[in-house]
């Protein structure tokens, strides 16, 4: 176990694209566990995506599990080859990254996702997530597109407006 | 060895302030920080950190030229500041409503009592001379608790008056 480099942007490698798992051996658990112990080593993070320590492969690891009042909480989970099926409502929210030091802005993601992915094992999941860990999921499935939140960020004057549901 | 200011810069507005003032800076061999750079009324207000190699009189120096070919005003501080000393907050409110005398006095002071540190304020009038309304945007860090800030919220707020406070937790991944 090793707790990994974690890349910073503008760091080119951010960029790429991540290529699909196809081997589910014991060489990526080992590297499953050294990305899980880079995530808990970083301050208050709830998610890591395999591209942040310069390995390209569609790998994330979440655990909201810390966090007080989630609609949805799944605890730990390693994704792999994740793929988002549905999307439905939007919300602002802030967020920051692992990967961009010093630095926090407003972005907007799906309310709720219906999530396919496979454990670290090869087999397939499905999920349906909500709220805060629906964000968690969105922002480390960007990292594996080569998309970091700064790609998404939305104005703090205007849009802060907590909106009333139309009645 | 370089130093940071804190720059402030106001006049009337006009396409192109930004654009030069920022060259003379770079000209002159001075690094930009963080900035809040906006139209209020009918003036163009700038807040800029800045870099520079030299006292605060040789910043002035720096600009001079473009700060009276284009009719603005500046003040230069010397601070003690430095970037990457960002806070980060955990709670945003909005207050809007109809404008009345003593209305951001009345629900600042309200929540500084109730453990507010505000970062971030942004308001605006809209509406007409005849009906306007008041709107504003706060983010800050609640040093009592949510809860206090709620009440002290709803007290100070008072009739016809919306407010809303949401906790800003941000996600890091
Ligand atoms: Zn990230």
């Amino acid at each position: 176990m090793a707790v990994l480099e974690i890349l910073a942007y503008p760091d080119p490698r951010l960029t790429q694209e991540s290529q699909p798992v196809t081997e589910f051996d014991s060489a990526l658990r080992a590297f499953v566990a050294d990305l899980e112990e880079t995530m808990r080593a970083g301050p208050g993070a709830v998610g890591i995506a395999a591209p942040q320590v310069g390995r390209v492969q569609r790998i994330v690891i979440i655990d909201c599990s810390g966090k007080k009042n989630l609609v949805s909480d799944h605890g730990r989970m390693v994704l792999i080859n994740p793929e988002i099926t549905e999307w439905e409502g939007y919300a602002v929210g802030r967020e920051g990254c692992l990967s961009v030091p010093d630095f926090t802005g407003n972005v907007i993601r799906a309310e709720r996702i219906m999530l396919e992915a496979c454990n670290e094992y090869g087999e397939p999941l499905q999920f349906k997530f909500e709220g805060y860990e629906a964000r968690a999921v969105q922002h480390e499935i960007d990292h594996l597109d080569g998309l970091l939140f700064l790609d998404r960020l939305v104005s703090r004057r205007n849009d802060l407006f907590k909106r009333k549901p139309y009645k | 060895m370089k130093r940071w200011y804190m720059l402030t810069v106001v006049g009337k507005d006009r396409p192109g302030i930004v654009a030069h003032v920022t060259a003379a800076l770079y000209e002159g061999g001075c690094n930009l920080g963080e900035a809040s750079m906006m139209r209020l009324g009918d003036s163009f207000t700038i807040m800029l950190m800045v870099q520079h190699q030299g006292t605060a009189k040789s910043l002035e120096q720096i600009l001079e030229t473009v700060i009276d070919s284009m009719d603005l005003h500046m003040h230069i501080d010397a601070i003690e500041g430095r970037l990457h000393q960002h806070l980060l907050p955990d709670v945003r409110i909005t207050v809007f409503g109809a404008d009345q005398p003593g209305i951001v006095a009345k629900i600042t002071g309200a929540l500084s009592n109730a453990g507010l540190h505000i970062l971030n304020l942004e308001s605006d009038v809209g509406g007409s001379d005849a009906r306007p309304f008041y709107i504003m945007h706060i983010e800050g860090q609640a040093g009592a608790g949510l809860d206090a800030l709620r009440s002290a919220l709803q007290v100070a707020a008072g009739e016809g008056v919306e407010t809303s406070l949401t906790a800003i937790d941000t996600l890091v991944g």
